[in-house]
């Protein structure tokens, strides 16, 4: 897809005079208009798009947000209440801040359910991969530290916890923490420099998003077959194929969000955030925001010793090294077919690996005795065995089902057995009005 | 005579290596502040020092103090616990060291080396942060009757020392003395 050369024309003279001196109008056109991107795309590829407008929403938001803020361990909670009560409009605006972040991460993972589904990882899409598994990296790191900005109980423990992982390391663990801490615990030095890398970071994933979209570009999108695009009759062009699925995706997503933020605005917070922190008293149960619930499952699942490796060392390990294999899993994938459409076992596994990492979520909620722990360890198991077990084992003894030729005899199969109500060419022909 | 004429090319070389030398240590030089201002700094290190009043607490009553940002927990033990704490064998112990910093590092976790010496044996100082991930248990709760902590669920008795659960040490007895009969200096 890529290669193909450009089809823009400038029309009026001030396009050509911009053309020659800074084609920006054409890399745009080349980009998001006539861009060639499979015609079989579904609903499930319109998260890209979706989480480009949650990034650029979080921003505008935490931009403004940030005007009214102060990040002083004195000022900071009630500089939050400040704008829930007195700030025009800043009860909305904090609302759609933090659940804006529950649903990137909505977003996120199911965008990385896809990718697993359909085998986008696969050859030669590993640094596209790649780059998206950074992405989810510092949204993490962003997501964490703009938890501990409201200086509420769950901000001040759930920075100490998490800041306490760096003290398993051995030798300079300690050193580290107070590195991050700027102290020996948790305090003011903390807060301030959380904010100040709770504000550069959405722009560094923003840099990383235009490496990943670039990357994206360069090998051209995956599509539900895994079969790559092989003639003009596989492909649509961006605009208005595309870009009319995204926005339609994106106004649903949109309206899930403002049933969030309108109805339900605290149902993914936690209410412990709306005490002040105290740094003499640990709340009963400290719990992450929901979307590191499956990781703080795993953390909680080592409590036992592997050899030299203590339970706490091997707890943040393991934490680590859940999210540390994604990097890996175009290489742990040894099938040759990319997409689960056509690998019975494979969806089946990865249909038990969704379900297991809501499982381990609802674990981490829990709190870590009795039963919990050995559901969560079976569930850690699990975890790791369908990224180093199951993905290169199964592609070696599975048995795929028969490819088709290509994306368009792909489709047009799918119509002859079609299903009622989908007028028949619809897809198939999309240039023509049935 | 062109460009490409070289009279002395040792004095070329010599010019490639200085300019990489200077580029590298000055990366170096310039990317130290960088890191070296993320230390804890001067005012939250000269604030390492406490001193606490004592002479309130009677046998069964704790105090919690703030020291370097952290709970340091004041206990005077009741009899039962010290009984309790000296009653078990150092073979029990998850964490057999001591963890006092007023001792050797490798003193053992023996009762008397926890709390504040002989005679002083009813007194016990600890920082009050759960050595697994940095919660503060509470007091009097638990398997051992010692601490508890509602994080992770690690359970310390009544010499502070780990039995249960994820936490790898016994929690940390501070540098601290007592500088007259009812006050103690932290730190």
């Amino acid at each position: 897809m890529s290669g193909g050369h450009s089809t823009y024309t400038p029309k009026s003279g001030i396009g050509r005079w911009i053309d020659a001196r800074m084609p920006l109008p054409r890399l745009v056109h080349d980009s998001f208009v006539s861009y060639p991107v499979p015609r079989n795309l579904n609903y499930a590829y319109t998260f890209g798009g979706i989480l480009s407008i949650m990034l650029v929403a979080q921003i505008l938001t935490g931009v403004v947000l940030a005007m009214h803020y102060a990040a002083d361990t004195g000022l900071a909670f009630e500089s939050v209440e400040k704008i829930m009560r007195d700030v025009n409009s800043g009860w909305l605006l904090r609302y759609l801040h933090s659940n804006g972040a529950s649903m990137f991460f909505i977003a996120v993972y199911i965008h990385i359910m896809r990718g697993l589904y359909y085998g986008s990882y696969k050859a030669p899409r590993e640094l596209l991969w790649i780059l998206g598994c950074i992405i989810y990296l510092l949204m993490m790191a962003t997501g964490f530290m703009g938890y501990v900005l409201p200086w509420g109980q769950m901000s001040f423990w759930g920075a100490t916890v998490i800041t306490g992982f760096f003290t398993a390391i051995p030798l300079v663990g300690t050193w580290i923490q107070e590195l991050l801490l700027g102290g020996f615990a948790v305090d003011n030095p903390t807060l301030n420099r959380f904010f100040a890398l709770h504000y550069l970071l959405p722009f560094m994933i923003a840099g990383v998003v235009v490496l990943h979209v670039w990357a994206l570009h360069v090998v051209g999108q995956t599509n539900p077959t895994g079969i790559e695009v092989k003639s003009k009759t596989d492909t649509v062009p961006f605009t208005p194929y595309a870009t009319i699925k995204d926005a339609f995706g994106m106004i649903v997503f949109l309206a899930v969000f403002a049933y969030f933020v309108f109805y339900i605005p605290n149902y993914l917070g936690h209410p412990d955030n709306y005490i002040v922190a105290d740094s003499l008293k640990t709340p009963a149960h400290i719990v992450p925001e929901w979307y590191y619930l499956p990781f703080y499952a795993i953390l909680r699942a080592i409590t036992f010793n592997i050899g030299p490796i203590d339970s706490k060392l091997g707890g943040v390990l393991a934490m680590f090294g859940a999210i540390a294999v994604l990097f890996f899993v175009p290489w742990l994938d040894t099938s040759k077919v990319r997409s689960a459409v056509y690998r019975p076992w494979y969806k089946l596994f990865f249909w038990l690996f969704v379900a297991n990492a809501i499982f381990l979520g609802w674990l981490g909620s829990r709190p870590a005795e009795g039963v919990y722990v050995a559901l969560a360890q079976i569930s850690t198991f699990y975890y790791f065995a369908f990224f180093l077990i199951i993905m290169p084992v199964l592609g070696i003894i599975e048995t795929p089902r028969r490819l088709p030729n290509s994306i368009t005899e792909a489709v047009l199969e799918k119509n002859k057995s079609g299903g009622a109500g989908h007028p028949a060419g619809a897809t198939a022909s999309p240039e023509t009005r049935g | 005579m062109s460009a490409n004429d070289t009279i002395d090319p040792g004095r070329r070389d010599f010019l490639y290596v200085a300019t990489g030398m200077a580029g590298v240590v000055g990366a170096g030089a310039v990317a130290w502040p960088f890191i070296d201002q993320m230390r804890p700094d001067a005012s939250t290190l000269a604030a390492s020092s406490i001193e606490v009043d004592v002479s309130s607490l009677t046998p069964g009553m704790s105090l919690t103090v703030k020291w370097r940002g952290k709970p340091v927990f004041i206990r005077n033990r009741t009899p039962e616990e010290i009984k309790a704490a000296q009653d078990v064998q150092l073979a029990e112990l998850k964490d057999p060291v001591a963890r006092n910093a007023n001792l050797a590092s490798d003193a053992a976790a023996t009762d008397v080396d926890r709390s504040a010496g002989k005679d002083k044996e009813n007194w016990i100082v600890m920082v009050g942060v759960c050595t697994h991930l940095g919660c503060v248990p509470l007091g009097q709760q638990g398997d051992f009757g010692g601490w508890f902590c509602p994080c992770h669920g690690s359970h310390y008795d009544t010499a502070g020392r780990i039995r249960k659960g994820p936490a790898p040490e016994n929690l940390p007895v501070p540098t601290f003395a007592f500088i007259s009969d009812t006050t103690i200096r932290i730190g």
